[in-house]
């Protein structure tokens, strides 16, 4: 009774969902039993009876005007620390330890609390990777000795052009962002599971399976904390008998290190206009796959790159697959792609799964076995796309704000970097005996300043015009052009700065204008189908809370995404959470969430072209349960 | 009556994750793997949490056996409710083997010493299935036992239990000292939440190994293979009742 959970769309679910919009407008039209319900849609005259109630979550349908919720405890428990870290990845733990250093070096007295959403320590993380230790012998420069799970050092660096049938290989010059001599192919959650050992002997207390739902602010309006999420609200949004609020974890500073695209940085860059001086950011999805394969094929620190096919030369993206050496023989692949795409018709899942037939990755692969799947949205925005990063009462690290040094496809260094910085820019606050302070939350613009003044801001301005330059009629060719000869021999050092295209969801051309793209059927050796793939992942929800992909607006999926783009978020959601059926009753389509597949990649919140999507965090613990990815 | 409550709760690896086969196929692989207390150990806490809320019973221990990982699974019982926890150090080989005939002697040794007045374990652990600690616990103390209890109510010096059985449910009564396990329906655990899990850091879990209770580990088992189940073959769609009857006969079935 516990296996298929995972599974969305079987003929009962179906029914059930139907059955209950159903009942719910018999109610509405018979006896007026659900008053509450009646005026809700009342209220909301966009939503008409043919278009089901699909989104039930409070911060579209606030608790304080829902009958159902009257005379429910709405107050929650309150705990006071000097620092809370949102996110425990690779920018949060090194935040958090910098601290905790400086705090045993100085001997004093510092309470650092770090909230994580995934249900333990590195569940949540997924990368190639290929990790640059300049960060790391930074914070630990006895990594070594302290275990530190590097055991893959580069050994062979390939890069090549794939054209259908072929490959074309491009020899890697040293100097090239893409050379990795000196790094390590590492499984980031292995890795990040370390960090959070470490962290917790140095005293920092990590809370997770609590999410942080909500920014807590004082009166000024500076940032007081968060709180973490509630528990036990039903699907339909009413209060479960087991119903508890979340707690409030006050601090002094709070750091928010939520990765690509954090759903709490998104209202933050509303609230304090912290995005008014730079350029949207721009993203890619990364799609990854481990397997067991034949041991004659494996290649111990063999890192393998390529761009172009499956992808045209107009969209952005390549593929890579490393040969990890942990005992077993093990290669870590995958595929990422641009969002800023046109066609509508693209399955980034799809091309992945395509990509792995070619000729020159099939033979790795034959005779393996996949052991795990992930994807998640990374940043391409580089330089441009820094917003604001500090504000009063917090700071934004990590790849939330986004340090990724796109051609090197690497952000785990600068993250790391940018969460030490922070910490060090802080401690002096957050530890004197008294600060003159303009607002209760203090602020520290020295962390930004520190920023600008070291490597990640260096590095990232060299490569600041790589991906931009893609941006031309030539696209991928033109950009390896601009990229051989301005980074390679110039070194980044050309006095202009390029833009990129704007907001990545509103690059998708109508579906009328795009040919759909035919894909080869999964063959179930090499290539899969969507489903198994998401089992895969682990992932699992709370089935009965409200979904929480959230839409501002119901009618809009069938109104405009399926009607202009033939519902891109179909193909684009790596987890199979966006499915439109056909109504039960009459013509037409609904969309159906499944809200438990998701991976909490942030792909459907980026791309949606209506920008109708909102993600907010489920309760804590769900999502994937990845292991070393 | 000591009004305490023995609580067994088990680390099992989380029942959404897909399980993988080790390559020499001697058993599954857990190393990093999402681990979470078994669900029904959830409900046995829930349950004995309940009883102390109505004031029935006095207190709540907590009882794991495994190696340093299974404190996790304490405190999340502590963060439920419970008010000490006690944990059976087993690690390595003995790990490995670790049965449900060790637990119930272990589980047996803690309730005299504990001096507890019930034994609430789940029915079952959802990665071996097998659906024995409880009633072995019982047979070792000679305590009645409610098994696949859906209700439990204290009527006087006795219990009575509603269980689920093939046929319906059943109702029991059985004298106090007792061993009962919880069924899913026996109630809807709570969550644990932050405050609660940071309350629970201050609760007390006190360190055991077996051979202080006097338990032999030695496992009458062995297991020799781990397989995978074999892989489900597609079925085949055919046209007409000919075709189908052609294949059943090409298949030797027909």
């Amino acid at each position: 009774m516990w296996v298929t959970r995972t599974v969305p769309l079987s003929c009962c679910s179906l029914s059930l969902t139907a059955h209950r919009c159903i009942r719910a407008l018999k109610t509405i039209q018979t006896d007026h039993a659900a008053p509450q319900l009646y005026t809700t849609l009342h209220r909301r005259t966009c939503s008409s009876v043919t278009t089901p109630r699909i989104t039930t979550h409070y911060t579209i349908h606030p608790r304080e005007k829902d009958s159902r919720w009257e005379g429910v405890e709405m107050e929650r428990f309150a705990d006071e620390a000097d620092v809370v870290i949102v996110g425990g990845g690779p920018a949060g733990l090194s935040a958090a330890i910098r601290l905790k250093q400086l705090a045993n070096e100085q001997e004093k007295e510092l309470r650092v609390c770090l909230v994580e959403k995934a249900s333990q320590i590195g569940a949540h993380i997924l990368s190639g990777a290929c990790l640059e230790p300049t960060a790391l012998d930074e914070l630990f420069p006895d990594w070594k000795e302290r275990g530190a799970p590097l055991n893959t050092p580069v050994t062979e660096d390939v890069f090549s052009i794939l054209t259908e049938k072929y490959r074309i290989p491009v020899p890697i010059l040293p100097g090239l962002p893409m050379a990795n001599h000196g790094n390590y192919i590492v499984r980031l959650g292995n890795f990040v599971r370390w960090l959070g050992e470490q962290a917790e002997e140095l005293g920092v207390e990590l809370y997770p399976g609590y999410a942080a739902a909500e920014v807590l602010f004082h009166e000024d309006g500076s940032v007081k904390g968060i709180a973490t999420n509630d528990v036990g609200i039903a699907k339909d949004g009413s209060p479960k008998d087991v119903f508890e609020r979340g707690m409030e974890l006050h601090a002094k500073v709070t750091l928010f290190g939520e990765g690509c695209h954090g759903h709490l940085a998104k209202q933050l860059y509303k609230q304090f206009n912290l995005r008014e001086n730079c350029e949207p950011q721009t993203y890619a999805i990364g799609l990854k796959e481990v397997w067991t394969i034949d041991e004659k094929k494996w290649r111990p620190g063999r890192v393998e790159h390529s761009v172009g096919w499956p992808l045209n030369r107009n969209t952005y993206g390549g593929s890579f697959l490393y040969h990890l050496n942990e005992g077993e023989p093990l290669v870590a692949l995958g595929l990422v792609v641009g969002l800023d795409y046109s066609n509508p018709y693209l399955s980034p899942f799809r091309e992945f799964q395509r990509w792995k037939h070619h000729p020159s990755v099939a033979p790795t692969l034959e005779g393996g076995t996949r052991i795990a799947y992930g994807a998640r949205a990374l940043n391409e925005g580089g330089l441009q796309s820094i917003p604001k990063l500090t504000f009063p009462g917090g700071m934004l690290i990590g790849c939330s704000p986004g340090f990724m040094n796109v051609p090197k496809i690497k952000g785990t260094h600068t993250a790391m970097k940018s969460g030490m910085l922070a910490a060090e820019a802080i401690f002096p606050k957050v530890t004197a005996e008294s600060v003159d302070s303009e607002t209760a939350g203090l602020h520290v613009p020295e962390y930004a300043d520190s920023l600008k003044n070291s490597w990640i801001w260096k590095e990232l301005y060299a490569v600041r015009n790589i991906r931009p330059s893609f941006h031309n009629y030539f696209g991928l060719y033109g950009g390896m052009v601009y990229t051989g000869i301005f980074y390679w021999i110039f070194r980044g050092k050309e006095p202009w700065t390029l833009k990129h295209c704007g907001l990545d969801a509103h690059q998708l051309k109508p579906a009328k204008d795009c040919t759909p793209i035919e894909y080869p059927k999964p063959d179930g050796k090499i290539s899969f189908d969507l489903l198994s793939s998401v089992a895969l992942s682990g992932t699992n929800h709370e089935g009965d809370q409200p979904a929480h992909l959230t839409l501002r607006d119901d009618s809009v999926p069938v109104g405009q995404n399926l009607a202009i783009f033939d519902g891109p978020e179909q193909r684009f959601c790596p987890a199979g959470v966006y499915e439109y059926v056909p109504l039960e009753t009459g013509d037409g389509m609904r969309l159906q969430i499944n809200a438990q597949n998701c991976v909490h990649c942030k792909t459907c919140d980026i791309k949606d072209p209506s920008q109708n999507i909102n993600w907010v965090v489920p309760e804590g613990g769900g999502g994937p349960a990845y292991n070393g990815m | 009556m000591s009004g305490r409550v023995l609580v067994g709760v088990k680390r099992v690896i989380d029942y959404a994750v897909k399980i993988r086969v080790k390559p020499d196929n001697s058993s599954v692989v857990t190393d990093g793997v999402k681990h979470s207390m078994n669900p029904f150990c959830e409900i046995a806490v829930e349950e004995a949490v309940k009883l102390k809320e109505k004031k029935l019973i006095k207190e709540v221990v907590a009882v794991s056996c495994g190696p340093q990982q299974a404190q996790e699974t304490i405190r999340t019982a502590l963060a439920m409710g419970a008010d000490r926890g006690i944990h059976v150090e087993v690690t390595g080989k003995d790990y490995e083997t670790l049965g449900p005939l060790q637990v119930s002697k272990i589980m047996a040794a803690l309730a005299k010493k504990e001096d507890a007045q019930l034994v609430i374990l789940g029915k079952q652990a959802i990665d071996d299935d097998c659906n024995q600690t409880g009633q072995m616990t019982a047979a070792l103390l000679d305590w009645p036992q409610g098994t696949f209890a859906s209700e439990v109510s204290f009527d006087g010096d006795k219990i009575k239990v509603v269980r689920e059985i093939d046929g319906g449910l059943e109702t029991i009564k059985i004298k106090t000292p007792a061993v009962v396990t919880a069924d899913l329906r026996l109630n809807t655990p709570r969550y644990a939440t932050l405050p609660n899990i940071m309350k629970a850091k201050k609760k007390k879990i006190a360190n055991v190994k077996p051979a202080d209770l006097g338990v032999d580990l030695t496992s009458r088992l062995e297991v020799v293979r781990v397989d995978e189940p074999p892989q489900r073959q597609a079925g085949v769609k055919v046209e007409t009742v000919d075709d189908l009857v052609g294949k059943l006969k090409e298949a030797g079935t027909v």
